[in-house]
């Protein structure tokens, strides 16, 4: 009945199974969608997404496969969308322009600060523009502009929207923010970084163990009362954060996954460097130049039996990482892939956790060369990269 | 038996549905949202629109699923056999049940279950429910009887998403996100609450509360329950909406900002924010 909207579901990623499908189609049999899209919409939703995560792919699935459906029976309140969907603006960009251009593009900021110079640039322009990349006008590369690529541009000049359509619920599209690949707060970190707890039982023996007393007292005929030790997370993590120069874009991601980490392990050891590990590490950015500690003290004095994660967006000249002397700050008698190779050696359990988007990666040589490095355990910073990251670490 | 909102509790479109296909298809409905949504009162609030009792489960991060069921109290029967009491021959009197043997056993009609906040348990909680959950029914090793349902519980589960539930128990829920009431239903839900409050109070306070949620860097940002309450001392201190309008002066700081501020680091990001708004009105 639905069949084609349930591959498509899965398809895209939502984690359906046949059960669900039924159970949805048992409802439908008993009445309950009341022969309206809408209630049916709901009943869907609420039978087939477990996960508040998956609820913006699947309002996109619904409104992709029941488009039709809904134009004919309730296409009548058109209501007017003011913007170009988010989606398809990439579509276009990703058909136009390279990852450099993107990359570019994206780095004159985010929304607001786009509505920001666009007030700056219409206070500066005066009279008519075309052409050109700064000025405002038509098929240009600015941001501002109708018709043109920028993936975050502005319609300015173009008097109606070429997308009239209706909205319904599934196309407002509420619960985009959820969706796991775009918003990361310290909580949802920590609830990510939950899986690598590793419970033990190590220390003073001061709890009551009841199984083992009633076995023990079964045992000897009187009262023998057993202590056990206290349960806690025994993970141990030694954390290399890359600070400066190009990680300033990423700095309050990294600090929101510090603060998590922070609170979350008990043994948790954390230094800094710069853009890729070399023979010093230090603990305070202020004093970074005196109190340097070698990276051999580190590596020796944390065991192998602590995991190491090194948080950097390994974007860098590729020399900094192959050639001795290639470091940007001083010289460097040793290759940064040496100490790399040393770091790894030690520590059995890597990985190395990178804010830059995953499909960016392709188009840094010194992203592939450290991928390389780590054999292949690089993750992105995003909820779904720390969920295969602490799989990783736990194996 | 359709559940369509009390007049205690404004239930919109879609959780109707969640609910109405839980309770007719008989299978467990799990809800998460924000904290202070209401979806702890979602289910006394079924419970009272159908006629039903609520046994509610309080789940915390020590509670194992065998709790639910039944516990076997092996301490006080070691006692009685010191002591020599009768009593300790017959293993059934040892057995203490659990919420799920109650909200089984329940006479009549069967009954509302609340499990309350899932996630505080231990990550394989749910999966040592799935058969109990499923089939309704559970066997007890130390007496040998399988206690089995006589009506099916009508079973609202809440999470607050500290963990991820397994796969396979999700697959047998129906699932429903309570979403953050828009301001045309917050203002219904205040009218719900406290009937008749100043009009022009409500519309105020609503702006400003809506205003400190969009504040970036709350670490917690106030959530419907917050603004009841805060509702509430306004309306007992009696304060004037013009009170409230007062943004830009001295009082950027909402007056009662106790109820709805739980954490003093937002306090203070509130006390830094209403100073700078001081210094620039100079």
């Amino acid at each position: 009945m639905f069949t084609g909207f349930f591959y498509k579901l899965k398809e895209i990623r939502v984690p359906v199974s046949l059960r669900e499908y039924l159970t949805l189609l048992e409802a439908v049999e008993k009445g309950l969608a009341n022969y309206s899209v809408e209630d049916f919409y709901y009943l869907a939703r609420s039978a087939l997404v477990k996960d508040e995560r998956h609820l913006d792919k699947f309002d996109r699935v619904f409104s992709e496969h029941f488009k039709g459906v809904i134009d004919l029976t309730e296409g009548m309140d058109e209501v007017e969308k003011t913007e170009i969907p988010e989606e398809w603006l990439h579509k276009l960009a990703e058909k136009f322009l390279s990852d450099e251009e993107k990359a570019e593009i994206e780095a004159l900021g985010g929304w607001e600060k786009l509505m920001e110079t666009l007030k700056q640039r219409l206070e500066e322009q005066k009279g008519r523009h075309q052409g050109g990349n700064k000025w405002i006008g038509t098929a240009g590369t600015s941001p501002f502009g109708a018709y043109g690529y920028n993936p975050e541009g502005v319609r300015i000049g173009q008097d109606k929207s070429r997308h009239r359509r209706a909205v319904k619920v599934w196309d407002k599209r509420e619960f985009k923010n959820l969706d796991d690949s775009v918003e990361i707060g310290t909580r949802n970190i920590k609830v990510a970084l939950r899986r690598l707890r590793k419970w033990a039982r190590t220390g003073a023996a001061d709890e009551l163990d009841l199984p083992g007393t009633i076995t023990s007292t079964a045992r000897q005929g009187w009262l023998d009362v057993q202590m056990r030790p206290e349960r806690h997370n025994a993970v141990k993590i030694l954390m290399l954060f890359d600070v400066g120069g190009s990680m300033d874009d990423h700095i309050k991601v990294c600090e929101e996954l510090f603060s998590a980490v922070k609170t979350e392990f008990k043994h948790l050891e954390y230094y800094y460097f710069h853009n890729c590990p070399y023979e010093g590490l230090w603990k305070d950015n202020a004093r970074r130049w005196n109190e340097q500690v070698s990276t051999w003290d580190v590596i020796n004095t944390y065991g192998a039996d602590y995991k190491l994660v090194i948080v950097g967006d390994a974007t860098m000249s590729p020399y900094e990482i192959t050639y001795p002397g290639g470091a940007v700050e001083y010289w460097n008698a040793e290759a940064g892939a040496v100490w790399m190779q040393r770091l790894l050696d030690h520590f059995d359990h890597a990985a190395w956790i990178n804010p830059q988007p995953e499909n960016w990666w392709r188009h840094h040589q010194s992203i592939q060369i450290m991928h390389k490095l780590m054999a292949g355990r690089m993750f992105p910073l995003s909820l779904d990269g720390l969920d295969r990251m602490t799989g990783e670490l736990n194996r | 038996m359709k559940f369509k909102g009390t007049e205690n509790y404004v239930a919109t479109e879609d959780l109707m549905v969640a609910v109405n296909a839980a309770i007719t298809l008989q299978r467990p409905l799990l809800v998460k949202g924000e904290p202070g949504t209401g979806k702890t009162v979602l289910a006394e609030e079924i419970a009272k629109s159908l006629g039903k009792k609520l046994i509610t489960w309080s789940i915390k991060s020590t509670t194992r699923a065998q709790q639910g069921l039944y516990e076997y109290d092996a301490v006080s029967r070691l006692r009685d056999s010191q002591l020599g009491d009768e009593r300790v021959h017959d293993i059934g009197n040892y057995i203490v049940k659990g919420k799920l043997w109650e909200a089984f056993e329940a006479d009549g009609e069967a009954p509302v279950l609340l499990i309350d906040e899932i996630d505080k348990a231990d990550i394989e909680f749910p999966n040592d429910l799935l058969q109990e959950l499923d089939r309704m029914e559970f066997f007890v090793y130390e007496t040998q009887q399988t206690v089995k349902a006589t009506n099916r519980p009508i079973v609202i589960i809440t999470s607050n998403n500290e963990k991820e539930l397994p796969d396979a128990f999700l697959r047998r829920c129906f699932f429903h996100y309570i979403r953050f009431p828009d301001a045309d239903t917050m203002a219904e839900i205040i009218e719900v609450h406290y009937p008749g409050i100043q009009k022009r109070l409500v519309a105020e306070a609503l702006n400003l509360f809506y205003d400190m949620r969009d504040v970036s860097g709350l670490k917690k940002k106030p959530s419907t329950s917050e603004l009841l309450d805060w509702l509430k001392l306004l309306m007992a201190e009696d304060l004037p909406p013009e009170a409230l309008r007062a943004k830009d002066a001295k009082t950027a700081v909402p007056p009662m900002h106790g109820a709805l501020l739980k954490n003093e680091q937002d306090v203070h990001l509130f006390e830094r924010l209403a100073f700078m708004a001081r210094r620039e009105g100079r």
